[in-house]
């Protein structure tokens, strides 16, 4: 047991915060600490930056500008990543699609997608959730029936994260209605969303943003040369790929952002003359936040440093369920802060209301996503039950 | 950045785990102890003697092991797991790490190896009616006699006091809180020992003009009283960590084996869903616990670190506790089932030292300090 990081790792945390606050242009942090739009111009512009330097897609093999890096090193990295405000890499294509054609997708697809995957020249979005396939993914029933050299899909997918900017989709269909297992008889294609017969439909939020669609598909023909991997083994793709989704899903460089924040905005509040960070029970909660914080950071890192063989460690399943409460305690103490002033969400110039109480709500109501997204939270308790507890 | 225990450490916890195991194989034989003073079994307090344990973090010329926090936390993990009543953070890390801390060297050498070889068991005679968990002592003051020192007042609730062959005694001397020490056998020295609702001992402890021998070469030891609870709060911590992972344990194997309406319980998952937050809440506890011990080792800011653990530790107990004994139904309520027990160990434990209000009251006077919280930064890792 040993506190310190090496000093190797001390001088890579500072190589890549020293990286992220000098190389990656400052108003794009600066949207992203404040919680404003990021437009798809500026999430491209942040991922060339990182890729330019060998920094977008660090976990992929080294052949596809992988770092061969340890898990505490790529923990470090997107901390630090979370801490500087940087845009991550876009996770459909860094942490999903990417690595899934790197280990089953074959020699022409990897050479194909994965460098255009890595610089976000090929903007992904992932066709998975149906409307009435959630959590329950394998219940899904788009179809794609094989017509000659074509697959031809049918059905409708929902909760299509940015997909109005996305150039190509990942699809999981049905190819073998009559498998006995609902997991059996899915596979994976990709193809371009201008593909005619794809039509999108944004789902507009309760913070009044456009993040989410549905997408319809009606007689869209893609190429069998599009089929990622095997036929009826896409159960298989979308468990590995779930499965890297989970990771750095704590999101605590995130969440500590924003308890600086309200550090920040509590100090220049005043409730009878005194700052409101000097209010007790003010006090006494963001210290209560922050301790969690504190704990599941820790936590954090022994699955990291404890994970190097592979196997996932235990506690893991912790990260996400507790990680999504505290994104979401750390929006609603903004919330709180800006007091009165938080119902100003949507004022534009002749204003006095700050930014950041303008778009603490929004933040918060968009935040309620965090604990339903990437298996639920009751998946997640399901997972720690069943798995870690044996009930 | 390492949060495994070398081999030497796992080869501590299995040798600790296979004593305290063989002693406390089911609830009952716990009881069965806790029932008759002193509260705790004579022989196995020898036998943690004999393999080093109570001279764990006693330098080596004191007959001590010179081993560490990590090794202390082992310890007290593996004391809570089975809830043994021996008083280790009670004698070794509290009144022991006082005596090893300000103690002068003659008084170190007379007083710490004995209780390495388990033949003294000394009692930190501090708490008082009234004052919470202030580390300054008012209720007992002592005064200059000649060459020495005697003490008036009353320290209640002690931990193993009326056990204790020496009483280390904080008091009130001009300009703030002095330490003493006090002979098991003094004139003018009351004891009254009772049970305590975990089932080990306390006493009211009486000072009566008793003659006292001063620790150290005096002066204001409050530091040094706020540095020892700091450090018995983190044990406190591991004991607690124990405890609840036993507790969670029992309780899932509960849900697994006991049936109503047809089938066990594990099918409810409204029950399984909360034995999943037992787990998460159990895990982040865990984490700040073993991190505590981590920057006790490391020298950095301790006292902080100990208040997150605590605070964290303090919240998981309660968590952990309560939901056991629900999940459980009114088995879990009975003096005959284990699990009511460790709950009843991890409440005290929360206020032996102070509990998570306490911690979080602290934590919040500084939370302003800085903007984020770096575990592995200053000023936990210097």
């Amino acid at each position: 047991m040993r506190l310190q990081l090496s000093p190797e790792l001390q001088a890579f945390r500072e190589e890549m915060r020293t990286f992220f606050t000098t190389q990656v242009p400052q108003e794009i942090r600066e949207k992203v600490a404040a919680h404003r739009h990021v437009s798809k111009e500026e999430y491209v512009q942040a991922q060339r930056a990182l890729n330019a330097a060998g920094l977008a897609v660090p976990h992929w093999p080294v052949e596809w500008g992988g770092r061969d890096w340890t898990p505490l090193q790529r923990h470090i990295w997107r901390e630090e990543m979370q801490l500087a405000g940087v845009p991550e890499p876009l996770a459909f294509n860094t942490s999903m699609i990417g690595p899934v054609i790197a280990a089953f997708g074959n020699q022409e697809q990897k050479e194909r997608f994965l460098a255009k995957t890595a610089n976000l020249d090929i903007w992904w979005c992932q066709g998975f959730s149906e409307p009435d396939a959630g959590s329950d993914l394998a219940s899904l029933r788009t179809t794609a029936v094989r017509d000659g050299d074509d697959w031809v899909v049918n059905g409708q997918k929902t909760w299509t994260t940015l997909g109005q900017h996305a150039d190509w989709i990942f699809c999981l269909v049905r190819t073998d209605p009559t498998a006995e297992k609902k997991q059996r008889g899915i596979s994976m294609l990709v193809f371009p969303m201008d593909t005619p017969g794809v039509t999108l439909r944004p789902i507009e939020l309760i913070d009044g943003g456009r993040e989410v669609n549905e997408v319809f598909f009606e007689d869209v023909r893609v190429p069998a040369e599009n089929l990622i991997g095997e036929e009826n083994r896409g159960w298989d793709y979308a468990k590995f790929l779930l499965g890297n989704e989970r990771v750095g899903i704590a999101r605590v460089g995130a969440t500590k952002k924003m308890l600086a924040q309200a550090k920040e905005y509590a100090r220049e509040i005043t409730v009878d003359g005194r700052p409101l960070l000097e209010d007790p029970f003010m006090a006494r909660r963001i210290a209560e936040v922050e301790n969690e914080l504190v704990a599941l950071e820790l936590t954090a890192l022994r699955v990291v440093a404890n994970s190097a063989d592979g196997k996932p460690h235990p506690a893991s399943s912790v990260l996400k369920l507790k990680g999504s409460e505290l994104q979401q305690a750390a929006t609603e103490l903004l919330v709180d802060i800006a007091g009165p002033l938080s119902v100003a969400s949507f004022a534009e110039e002749g204003s006095d209301v700050p930014d950041w109480a303008r778009v603490a709500t929004p933040h918060y109501l968009n935040y309620r996503k965090v604990s339903i997204y990437g298996g639920s939270n009751e998946v997640q308790r399901t997972i720690i039950a069943g798995t870690i507890l044996g009930l | 950045m390492d949060f495994t225990f070398d081999s030497e450490q796992n080869d501590l916890r299995e040798a600790v785990r296979g004593l305290l195991e063989r002693t406390y194989s089911d609830s009952e034989a716990r009881r069965k102890v806790a029932a008759n003073d002193p509260g705790f079994d004579e022989k196995t307090w020898s036998r943690l003697a004999e393999m080093g344990l109570l001279g764990l973090p006693f330098a080596e010329e004191h007959g001590g092991m010179g081993a560490g926090p990590i090794e202390v936390a082992i310890v007290a993990e593996e004391i809570g797991r089975v809830i043994a009543p021996e008083p280790f953070i009670e004698a070794v890390v509290l009144a022991g790490g006082l005596i090893a801390a300000v103690g002068t060297d003659e008084q170190k050498a007379q007083l710490l190896s004995v209780i390495a070889e388990g033949t003294s068991v000394p009692a930190f005679a501090h708490a008082e009616i009234g004052t919470r968990w202030s580390p300054s002592a008012s209720a007992v003051t002592a005064t200059q006699a000649g060459d020495g020192w005697t003490l008036t007042g009353v320290k209640e609730p002690v931990p193993t006091g009326a056990r204790a062959d020496v009483l280390v005694v904080s008091a009130m001397v001009d300009g703030g809180t002095g330490l003493f020490v006090v002979q098991g056998d003094a004139a003018g020295l009351t004891r009254t020992g009772y049970r305590t609702h975990d089932g080990t001992r306390a006493a009211n402890v009486r000072f009566d003009g008793t003659p006292a021998t001063l620790l150290g070469t005096g002066g204001d030891q409050t530091a040094a009283i706020e540095r020892a609870l700091t450090e018995a709060r983190i044990a406190y911590s591991h004991e607690a960590i124990g405890a609840m992972d036993t507790a969670l344990r029992i309780t899932a194997e509960y849900l697994k084996t006991r049936k109503q309406f047809g089938v066990t319980l594990n099918k409810f998952q409204a029950l399984t869903f909360r034995a999943a937050d037992m787990y998460v809440s159990l895990e982040l506890a865990r984490s700040t616990a073993l991190w505590a011990s981590m920057v006790q080792d490391a020298g950095g800011d301790v006292r902080s670190a100990a208040d997150r653990t605590r605070l964290q530790t303090s919240r998981a107990g309660r968590h952990v506790g309560k939901e056991a004994i629900q999940l459980h139904g009114g088995i879990g309520v009975t003096a005959e089932y284990s699990v009511g027990h460790y709950t009843s160990r991890l409440t005290a434990i929360d206020h032996l030292l102070g509990d998570g209000d306490f911690a979080a009251a602290r934590l919040a006077r500084t939370v302003a300090d800085r903007p984020t919280v770096d575990p592995l930064g200053a000023p936990y890792a210097v």
